[in-house]
């Protein structure tokens, strides 16, 4: 079979034969070969660790391959480093935004050029930038600062970019992972006509089996590395996309529920506070969690998750309002915290909860370190530290190459079991968490969210904040939607609908 | 990456080793390399290197004699290092333990003069409380107005150690001048039995004592105590430690007062064991010389004593380098700056050398 080629309409066909790439004798990418014909919207599945990233890392020039070859349009193509890939019409969409937020549509898109002269003759290069506009499917603002654009438009100047470049082979790293499912589908929606025209192909890396289907023609996957299976996203089922990602590992089911709610362990009201520009207000007038229940909290990022978890935490002080824990005004001491036995998972475990350059032992002991029993200890107990250590990663499966090592030595998935086996082990009447499953692997996120539905069960008030709508879905009892600092709507989970949530995230109740 | 699960009870000595050997062979690398650098300056000086580092060792470690000279320079080291290491575990950089430590001298020189008469076993613990106080208050300032206002305690440290140094010169010049000090303005002398002796059997005045016991308690605290624990938590990530409720703001105080005390303490024993009472010459530089000290010893209270010691060595090198081999005085200050910038560029290397990093190894 010949190499795919060039669509008429300018899309190019690109083709990775045996790719592969070891650090050391890690093999992150055994001998990939897949190939996305010209006009093609491809989709690349598979779990965190796959090799996702290091394949299209290596086909962008970042990496040099150990191992395989390239075609782009045809032909052989050797890709030294990025500007290589761009000379030969290859882009990349990046997952979080690299544009500069001050600076307006227009001048991002002229910046980003490579022979972009000294003096940059606007006059002319409106006229241009209007012509190119013209002929795109979707336009975005060209004269506002791009920090005023909602994260649809940003994506979609991100992949407006890429055009404006003469790229015509796309690739987007989990493009909608910020989006509202109504921005994501509007932005995939244009995307896909692009490619249906043959003005460009994508290579798109996704975790969203929904946006597969929707949007994609083929499907590629990958597994530990390996090229497990490729065809048309017609012919496939999630649940056999699904199958191949995760291949023979049986994902843990998640524990049934059991139990009623019981009292009411998390009331805030009236709750008042300032985000981090000190320009929106946040507004939490009534929110309860009751033992033995999951109370999910929905929105889209940047709309006050951030800050509720903060003034939960005690990290950001509140103008007004009140936090009680069983009753009691709580103000996020430690001796509160352990004495009210309330539990914290926030987001990025490594970043937020862990001291990365601490061991493992050490960070699995920030919770009881100076406890000793009931009392309190002045002294540390190292051997003791140990033993909880020891007890600890083998209860919650941390896969580490030593206790000593480093918690940043660990992967995402153990960083977080690590810090999860730290706040689940003892009683937890109230336990307050934020994205606990982002960037983690399938398997990771099956066992992680079973923990999470066990402690409920145990009759521990849980108060999730996800930017992970189907997270959402899955764990709560009850579904809150947050949107520019408020809760704007609620619902219990068994009647919930995605629509409803949806409309609400997006603010427009 | 694949890691093999942990068995309990399984010890791996090799990685554990290679480990532990990380923070002690950077810092020796960056060592030498200071020296080497600092060696092409002496031969750009038509000096020799070799001569240079054979009269170090003559002059700071070759005898008895020259060990305590070594030795009696060594105190006012300890307590320097220790106001910048304590803060360091917290991750704050206080480089102004300087100006703690002249107040410290200027308080303890101001109330050994009021308590002239009331005897050594009164007179000296009120010196060195009122010392410590003083040094705690001047660099838990910097750490307050870093906690509660967000001043970079970097630069606000160093600029009080200016203001300290002109608030010593006024007091000694003005209020505090004693009439009969002509030609270098002084607090009132102190008595005999106000003036720390030696160390029985030695040449060397109790402070080096005192240092010594102050960093193995200093290391006490923060690696054996859970107030050291938390410390630590809160110098490695912040938000972990508000996430764990641990008071941070009470931490970051404490451990800035302790530390601007430990300074405090310096300037007492300069006073009372070799100035004899406060005046300039409190402004020797101990403070600068204590960065050196505790970056090289990683912040570590029991490696500071071996460090402060080698640094003590080579300024009390300085007068038999001078002579001998025609060089300034301030050839130590070169030196110590090389040392620093090695130091400090060293700090890039942690976590990329693969001897010391197993997780490196099966790749």
């Amino acid at each position: 079979m010949s190499s795919p080629g060039v669509h008429p309409n300018g899309a190019l066909g690109v083709e990775t034969l045996g790719m592969t790439m070891r650090f050391g004798a890690f093999t992150a990418l055994d001998d990939v070969s897949i190939r996305v014909m010209p006009g093609a919207f491809h989709a690349l599945l598979g779990e965190n660790g796959a090799g996702k990233s290091t394949l299209v890392k290596c086909m962008m020039g970042f990496y040099h391959a150990t191992a395989g070859q390239m075609t782009v349009g045809g032909f052989e193509a050797i890709i030294r480093d990025p500007r290589d890939a761009h000379a030969k019409g290859l882009g990349m969409v990046y997952q979080h935004f690299t544009l500069v937020p001050s600076l307006t549509a227009a001048e991002n898109l002229v910046i980003s050029r490579r022979d972009t002269p000294a003096v940059i003759d606007w006059a002319r290069e409106r006229v241009a930038l209007t012509d190119f506009m013209d002929q795109m499917p979707f336009r975005v603002p060209l004269d506002i600062p791009v920090q005023q654009l909602s994260a649809g438009e940003r994506q979609k100047l991100e992949i407006l970019k890429q055009l404006y470049l003469g790229r015509r082979f796309l690739i987007l790293d989990e493009p909608t992972s910020v989006l509202t499912p109504d921005e994501a589908d509007e932005v995939l929606g244009h995307v896909k006509a692009m490619c249906t025209n043959g003005q460009i192909s994508v290579l798109m890396i996704t975790h969203k089996f929904r946006e597969v289907s929707a949007f994609a023609d083929d499907v590629s996957v990958l597994r530990r590395g390996r090229h497990v299976g490729s065809g048309q996203v017609a012919a496939l089922s999630h649940a056999e996309m699904a199958a191949m990602m995760i291949g023979a590992e049986a994902a843990r089911a998640p524990a049934t529920r059991s139990g009623d709610p019981g009292t009411a362990v998390l009331e805030v009201r009236g709750i008042r506070t300032r985000d981090r520009s000190g320009l929106k207000l946040i507004e939490i007038d009534r929110l309860t969690v009751r033992a033995g229940e999951v109370v999910g909290v929905a929105g889209i990022s940047g709309n006050g998750q951030m800050e509720l978890m903060e003034v939960l935490t005690g990290q950001r002080p509140v103008e007004a309002g009140e936090i009680r824990v069983k009753g009691a005004a709580y103000r996020a001491t430690r001796e509160q915290a352990q004495a009210l036995a309330v539990r914290y998972l926030p987001e990025e475990p490594l970043r937020n909860a862990c001291a990365a350059r601490m061991s493992v032992t050490e960070n699995i002991a920030f919770r009881s370190f100076d406890l000793n029993g009931s009392g309190r200890r002045f002294w540390l107990s190292g051997r003791e530290m140990r033993t909880r250590a020891t007890e600890l990663v083998t209860a919650f499966k941390v896969k580490t190459a030593s206790l000593d090592a480093p918690i940043s030595a660990l992967s995402g998935g153990n960083v977080q079991r690590a810090v999860l086996a730290r706040e689940l082990t003892g009683d937890v009447s109230l336990l307050v968490i934020s994205n606990p499953c982002f960037g983690l692997d399938f398997s990771a996120v099956a066992e992680i969210r079973a923990r999470i539905i066990a402690a409920r069960n145990a009759g521990a008030a849980v108060l999730l904040m996800s930017e992970d709508l189907d997270e959402v879905m899955e764990l709560s009892d009850r579904i809150l939607v947050m949107s520019e600092g408020r809760i704007a709507y609620q619902t219990p989970a068994a009647t919930a609908s995605l629509a409803e949530i949806g409309y609400h995230m997006g603010g427009h109740a | 990456m694949q890691h093999a699960v942990i068995r309990p009870g399984e010890s791996a000595l090799l990685p554990c080793l290679a480990r532990r050997a990380e923070p002690v062979v950077i810092p020796l690398l960056a060592l030498l390399a200071g020296f080497a650098a600092f060696s092409l300056f002496l031969v750009s000086q038509g000096k020799s290197p070799v001569q240079y580092f054979s009269l170090v060792w003559l002059g700071g470690f070759g005898s008895a004699f020259s060990w305590q000279n070594t030795l009696s320079r060594t105190a006012p080291l300890l307590f320097a290092a220790l106001c910048v290491a304590l803060p360091a575990r917290l991750g704050l950089v206080v480089i102004g333990g300087e100006g703690a430590i002249v107040l410290g001298g200027v308080t303890a020189g101001a109330l050994g003069a009021a308590l002239i008469g009331s005897g050594p076993v009164i007179a000296l613990p009120v010196m060195a409380a009122g010392a410590m106080l003083v040094g705690g208050l001047w660099i838990g300032l910097a750490g307050g107005l870093r906690h509660y206002r967000g001043v970079n305690e970097t630069i606000s440290s160093l600029l009080l150690a200016y203001i300290a140094i002109a608030l010593m010169n006024h007091l000694v010049e003005g209020p505090l001048r004693d009439p009969t000090s002509l030609n270098k303005p002084s607090t009132a002398a102190l008595p005999p039995d106000l003036r720390v002796g030696n160390i029985p059997g030695l040449d060397v005045h109790w402070g080096l004592a005192v240092g010594v016991t102050c960093c193995v308690l200093a290391w006490m605290l923060i690696d054996r105590t859970t107030w050291g624990f938390a410390a630590r938590i809160a110098g490695g990530n912040v938000r972990a430690a508000q996430v764990q409720g641990l008071p941070v703001g009470r931490l970051i105080l404490g451990f800035c007062v302790l530390a601007g005390g430990f300074a405090g303490l310096a300037g007492m024993f300069e006073v009372t064991a070799v100035l004899g009472s406060a005046n300039g010459s409190l402004v020797a530089g101990y403070g600068y010389t204590g960065i050196l000290i505790a970056f090289l010893a990683r912040h570590n209270p029991l490696v500071i004593i071996p460090v402060a010691i080698l640094l003590a060595g080579f300024q009390a090198s300085s007068g038999l380098i001078q002579r001998r081999m025609d060089l300034p005085d301030a050839t130590v200050l070169v030196l110590q700056g090389f040392v620093f910038l090695s130091i400090l560029m060293s700090e890039a290397l942690y976590g990329r050398l693969k001897p010391f990093v197993p997780e490196k190894w099966r790749a």
